[in-house]
């Protein structure tokens, strides 16, 4: 992990605790606990993980909406949360793009398609002129497939189906010809012939146009196919990251494998499996020290309920954070490959 | 604890059940959306049945009118949609002629739907129990304690820790929101449900987790279910028979897994290939090249044929019937309906 590698973002630390809100409620929802990944120039990485496990609320804390509790978002070598305290510079703002996770949330009914495009592109002042800020504006909804473009821009977000809607956000993101694109379920409404086109889009921007992506997703496949890296979210804590291909073939953390073991594989046809229920439910509520996984683990030892596991290198570029794996430990699991599709 | 998930996965795909009683009948369903260069025609002439007790997938292109489907079993479509045709029969009454009260009373009982913005569907000043609670009493003759209590359990269910009854929609995560919502649909258990996108934020172990929760509960209650979704290997896991929309039209619809096993029509075919694989080489994929149609203007003769790479004389000039080539397998292409085309 320690290797020099050109950085757009360094994140290190990253910790939110969200308050209960009750009013004598002084319980504390501990949404990301000391998250560190590294997101490589020109890269695409991504982040899978629980639902609830603290990914959008990461992409939140990256991109400044929300302020962390503590932790470094270093960006092209400076901690932004020091350089900026007063919250995020234009520049940043402009630099690091979100594409919201719920397309029905976030576009305003009031307005067109056209004027959400055009409203980033004027902040920050990417075009002058009318007719520029037009072309720009329809170059982009054909770029995204939402062709004929004056039409689509004419329309209101109401008259725009699921799909539709996540492509606008994409393309509202695209437009400030940002650096980094953090990417909350991007595709999840849109049909796979058209999710292979905007995965092919995020692939060409990566390496012909040097933006960088963090790439969040339920879809571990789609992951593998446009990601170098993958890292894994659970219940607010980084618990594995490796090369995307390795985390497939090889995923070393008990968490990992339950979640690779759930995914439906078309390609495989029907498969009948043994799913593992689910015991308890990780609390993220002034969580108990240890390992959060421990409630489900097939593999629970002593240790994992009262030390919290720390991060051992096991191959190159390739972490777990879990008991079972030593210092420069190998997996003591058998291997999972076949175990998977 | 290990469930174990294949008899449900086994039972869900044997075909159309024996014991076929139609709950609900779409019969050539027509919608439009008057927009400014002309009507959309978003929903042209769709039929399909749903069994009692069976679940029904629909899949297909984005913005080919799945939502607007949903939409109009409810009727909750707003202007400028209208609907120009078909029926939608439901125990010998049809939806579309009820009166207000009638109406009121169907969607009261008869069937509830969890909406593909149904991240953006909770009421932001409101908790998610008091949510829940209210939707249960209102069916329902129990105490607010009883209903608080059920609220706790549906919570758990979709795999919410009960603590956080008293969250508000923005203190969850998208996902929590969607299990919510899918919360409350499950406690009315009306004979009939509409899912719209409802695992879009779900990882897949929660995914596979609710979904047999909904098997088992369907299996125990016996209603029916519309599920829409993307994800086609989910639906050939849950679904007994699975519908293909294109340009608002079913192009294709057989048993689950018939359909997966033995796709007939092209861009069925072209779907199924577009998915990325998640073990093995990474191959580059291409989906289907070409943009989908213009549903103002639609494209002459079969609606697919631009982007056909099967394309021969008819397809440019007539349109292909949906007509049933084996067993219970409808498509609509004339590679399955003339003597010129020869079957793939
Ligand atoms: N404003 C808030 N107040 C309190 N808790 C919050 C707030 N925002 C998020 N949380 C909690 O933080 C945790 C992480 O939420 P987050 O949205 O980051 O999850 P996620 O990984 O994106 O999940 P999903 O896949 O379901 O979208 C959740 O338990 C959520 O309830
Ligand atoms: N209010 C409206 N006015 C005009 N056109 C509309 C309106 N609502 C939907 N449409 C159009 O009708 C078509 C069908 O929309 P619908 O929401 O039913 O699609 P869908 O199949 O659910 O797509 P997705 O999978 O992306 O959610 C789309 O092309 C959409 O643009
Ligand atoms: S630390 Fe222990 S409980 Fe946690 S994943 Fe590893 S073996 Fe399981
Ligand atoms: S009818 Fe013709 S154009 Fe349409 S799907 Fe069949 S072969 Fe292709
Ligand atoms: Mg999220
Ligand atoms: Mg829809």
């Amino acid at each position: 992990m320690s290797e020099q590698r050109d950085l757009v973002l360094d994140i290190k630390n990253l910790t939110k605790h969200f308050p209960m809100g009750g009013m004598r409620d002084t319980r504390k929802v501990h949404a990301v606990e000391d998250v560190t990944f590294a997101l490589p120039r020109t890269e695409i990485v991504t982040l899978v993980g629980e639902s609830g496990s603290g990914k959008s609320t990461t992409a939140r804390l990256i991109s400044r909406l929300i302020e962390p509790t503590s932790g470094e978002v270093i960006y092209n070598g400076k901690d932004v949360l020091k350089t900026q305290p007063g919250g995020a510079s234009l520049e940043y703002r402009g630099d690091i793009q979100m594409v919201f996770q719920d397309p029905f949330g976030s576009l305003n009914p009031a307005h067109t398609i056209g004027y959400h495009i055009e409203r980033p592109l004027l902040i920050h002042k990417k075009v002058s002129g009318r007719k520029a800020l037009k072309d720009r504006v329809h170059e982009l909804l054909d770029t995204v497939g939402l062709g004929p473009a004056d039409e689509t821009a004419a329309k209101f977000p109401y008259e725009l189906s699921g799909g539709q809607r996540q492509r606008v956000g994409f393309a509202r993101a695209l437009s400030v010809e940002p650096k980094v694109i953090l990417a909350d379920e991007p595709v999840s409404m849109l049909d796979v012939s058209i999710r292979v086109g905007v995965l092919n889009l995020m692939k060409r921007l990566a390496e012909d146009s040097g933006l960088s992506f963090l790439y969040i997703t339920h879809d571990i496949a789609s992951a593998r196919y446009i990601s170098d890296h993958t890292n894994v979210m659970y219940a607010g804590r980084m618990v594995e990251g490796a090369p995307s291909d390795t985390l497939v073939h090889e995923p070393a953390h008990p968490y990992t494998r339950l979640l690779l073991s759930a995914v439906p594989n078309p390609h495989a046809g029907l498969r009948t499996q043994e799913t593992q229920a689910r015991g308890e439910i990780p609390s993220l509520i002034d969580p108990p020290p240890g390992c959060p996984f421990a409630a489900r683990c097939p593999h629970v030892m002593d240790v994992c309920r009262q030390i919290m596991p720390g991060a051992v290198t096991i191959a190159p570029h390739h972490w777990v954070r879990c008991h079972l794996y030593g210092d420069g430990g190998e997996s003591p699991l058998p291997n999972a490959a076949n175990s998977v599709g | 604890m290990v469930i174990s998930m294949s008899t449900d996965v086994k039972r869900g795909i044997t075909a159309v059940p024996d014991n076929f009683i139609p709950l609900i009948e779409i019969d050539n369903l027509q919608v439009e959306y008057l927009a400014g260069r002309g009507s959309v025609r978003a929903v042209d002439g769709v039929s399909f049945s749903i069994g009692k007790g069976e679940v029904v997938g629909l899949a297909g292109e984005s913005g080919s009118g799945k939502s607007t489907i949903a939409q109009a079993i409810m009727r909750i479509l707003q202007p400028p949609a209208i609907i120009t045709g078909g029926q939608v029969l439901i125990g010998g009454r049809d939806v579309l002629q009820m009166t207000d009260r009638e109406l009121r009373k169907f969607r009261w009982d008869e069937v509830s739907m969890v909406f593909q913005s149904a991240m953006n569907s909770l009421n932001p000043v409101a908790t998610i129990g008091d949510q829940i609670i209210d939707a249960v009493m209102a069916h329902r003759k129990i105490n607010e304690h009883q209903a608080r209590e059920q609220a706790k359990e549906m919570l758990q269910i979709v795999g919410i820790e009960s603590d956080r009854i008293d969250s508000y929609p923005h203190q969850l995560s998208g996902g929590m929101r969607q299990r919510a919502v899918i919360a409350i649909a499950l406690a009315l258990q009306p004979p009939l449900m509409i899912m719209d996108e409802p695992t879009t934020a779900l990882d897949v172990v929660v995914q596979r987790e609710i979904l047999a929760k909904i098997t088992e509960l369907r299996e125990k209650f016996g209603f029916s279910i519309l599920f829409i979704t993307h994800d086609m290997s989910l639906l050939v896991e849950i679904s007994n028979r699975i519908a293909i929309m294109y340009g608002g039209e079913i192009v294709e619809m057989a048993p689950s897994r018939e359909l997966f096993e033995n796709p007939l029509h092209p861009y069925t075919q072209g779907l199924m290939a577009s998915f990325p694989a998640l073990t093995g080489p990474r191959k580059q994929l291409e989906g289907i090249p070409g943009s989908p149609p213009d549903l103002i203007s639609p494209p002459s003769g079969c609606r697919f044929h631009p982007r056909c790479p099967h394309r021969f004389g008819p397809c440019d000039s007539v349109h292909p019937p949906l007509i049933e080539v084996r067993p219970n397998h409808f498509v609509a292409c004339h590679l399955h309906t003339t003597s010129e085309g020869s079957a793939q």
